[in-house]
């Protein structure tokens, strides 16, 4: 299954999100697990909040970064999350 | 999809990390070792009632579990013994995930009321693993020596009721593992989520009835074709992990993902330990939460450094190329098979001292099945055993 890009994302359950001093990087907890993302990963999750949609997420970015073009490797990134089980539709 | 797991907790989910890490990232906290149970596999040390009036205070476990946060610990497992046993969990779990931990409550569900429970969410609790010992109310009720099947249904149904995901563990060993069928069923009907059926590994009281517990060869194949079947007709509505004994491999297990690498276990009397065993181990002097800091123990105390790395490693590790994968297995059973903990884990075939492993799985493949006969020789874990077993 793939993501729609006007459907409003979120964590799935028992998935947080979490910036870690110590690691300086955002971790996302699961049950006795952790992932360290990469600085790119932990900002595109960080903007994932029950109700951005793929599109959503992919402006805000763009804006944070002007005249970078994004789209095909958020996407790619959110259909890996949304694979992994961590993301699902709200 | 196999695992190391239960009764030990699961083999951690996390990047090994380098010899310098700070601090741990994933702390256990056996709460206490008090239990209404006595389960015959439990993994508690065997003189754990030593321990019952040295326990920890709420604020001494909340000093120490400040203090791992702080050096990037982010995984919290509060387990014992029956930590509900406690009146302070609610406090703890409240704290700890205000702190940032994620937490996970390992319980048998005795005790768990809807008032606690639903203490237990407005706090923060992430999630609540809950143990049965079998299917049928009989073997659970003799396995673990009290009757609480019918209460564990229960305390399940509550569980769903609070919105967590069901997660079941169940310990497999001879006495239940042709039960797998039914198990299933149990863990369908429940609408679990998450279902563990792990062997016991052979530590503590699984130790003392090790030839009781493990199974044969036919029984693991009969119970992963059960497996197999229930996983191909529920897919992704119930994820399910069955776990052979490590006796039956041919290279260890990455015990704890190194020594003092990810994991820091505390033990009700504030023992600071690489792992829930490592009491058992001669020629290191474990340091107390209550004497020192977190960091003092994880970055300087002589026990976590021991084995950490590989430089400790006599052959055949200290030249076998898969020595940063397995970290040469446990060191506990290095131990209790061979009496140094620095050999190669004999679950290795490269080990000189692999026989003791084939030895025993020869043996498990020729007794008979257990019946009522064996019954009386089972060594249950109870605080009179206990009391008797610290005398040896």
């Amino acid at each position: 299954m793939s993501i729609s890009t006007n459907q409003a994302l979120r964590f799935a359950r028992q998935y947080k999100l979490q910036w870690e001093p110590t690691q300086n990087a955002y971790v996302l907890l699961y049950p006795e697990g952790l992932v360290k993302l990469t600085e790119s990963a932990g900002e595109i999750l960080k903007r994932i909040d029950g109700n951005a949609t793929a599109h959503d997420i992919i402006s805000r970015l763009e804006a944070s970064y002007p005249g970078a073009d994004l789209q095909q490797d958020v996407l790619d990134f959110l259909e890996h999350a949304y694979d992994k089980g961590w993301i699902t539709n709200a | 999809m196999t695992k190391a797991g239960s009764p030990m907790p699961d083999a951690p989910h996390f990047p090994p990390s380098a010899d310098s890490a700070p601090g741990p990232l994933w702390v256990n906290a056996e709460i206490t070792y008090k239990c209404p149970l006595h389960c015959v596999f439990c993994y508690n040390p065997l003189n754990y009632a030593s321990t019952f009036d040295k326990e920890l205070t709420t604020d001494q476990w909340l000093k120490a579990l400040r203090e791992a946060r702080e050096l990037g610990a982010v995984q919290l497992g509060i387990s014992g013994g029956e930590p509900l046993m406690r009146d302070d969990i609610e406090v703890i779990i409240a704290e700890a995930s205000k702190m940032g931990y994620y937490v996970n409550l390992l319980t048998s569900g005795i005790g768990l009321t809807e008032e606690r429970i639903a203490a237990f969410k407005a706090g923060g609790l992430d999630q609540i693993q809950l143990s049965f010992q079998d299917s049928t109310k009989q073997l659970n009720d003799f396995l673990s020596s009290t009757k609480t099947f019918d209460l564990k249904l229960k305390v399940a149904r509550l569980i769903k009721q609070y919105d967590y995901p069901m997660v079941l563990n169940v310990v497999l060993h001879r006495l239940n593992i042709d039960h797998i069928g039914q198990i299933l069923q149990m863990a369908e009907s429940m609408q679990a989520d998450h279902v563990e059926l792990a062997n016991s590994q052979y530590y503590a009281w699984a130790f003392k009835n090790r030839e009781y517990l493990m199974p044969s060869r036919g029984q693991l194949e009969r119970a992963e074709t059960v497996c197999n079947d229930f996983r191909e007709r529920l897919g992704n509505k119930m994820k399910l992990y069955f776990v052979v004994p490590d006796y039956y491999s041919e290279r260890p297990k990455a015990c704890m993902n190194g020594w003092g690498s990810v994991f820091l276990n505390i033990a009700p009397d504030g023992m600071a330990l690489p792992c829930h065993e490592a009491r058992m181990l001669p020629g290191l002097t474990f340091p107390n939460v209550r004497d020192h800091d977190i960091r003092t123990i994880w970055q300087d105390s002589q026990a976590f450094n021991a084995y950490r790395g590989n430089s400790w490693m006599p052959e055949p590790c200290r030249s076998c190329d898969e020595k940063e994968k397995d970290f040469g297995g446990c060191r506990c059973q290095a131990f209790m098979l061979t009496g140094d903990a620095t050999n190669a884990d004999p679950v290795c075939n490269k080990s000189p001292h692999h026989s003791l492993i084939t030895h025993q799985v020869a043996l498990a493949q020729v007794l008979r099945a257990p019946d009522d006969d064996v019954r009386p020789l089972i060594i249950f874990r109870d605080d009179r055993n206990s009391r008797n077993l610290s005398q040896e």
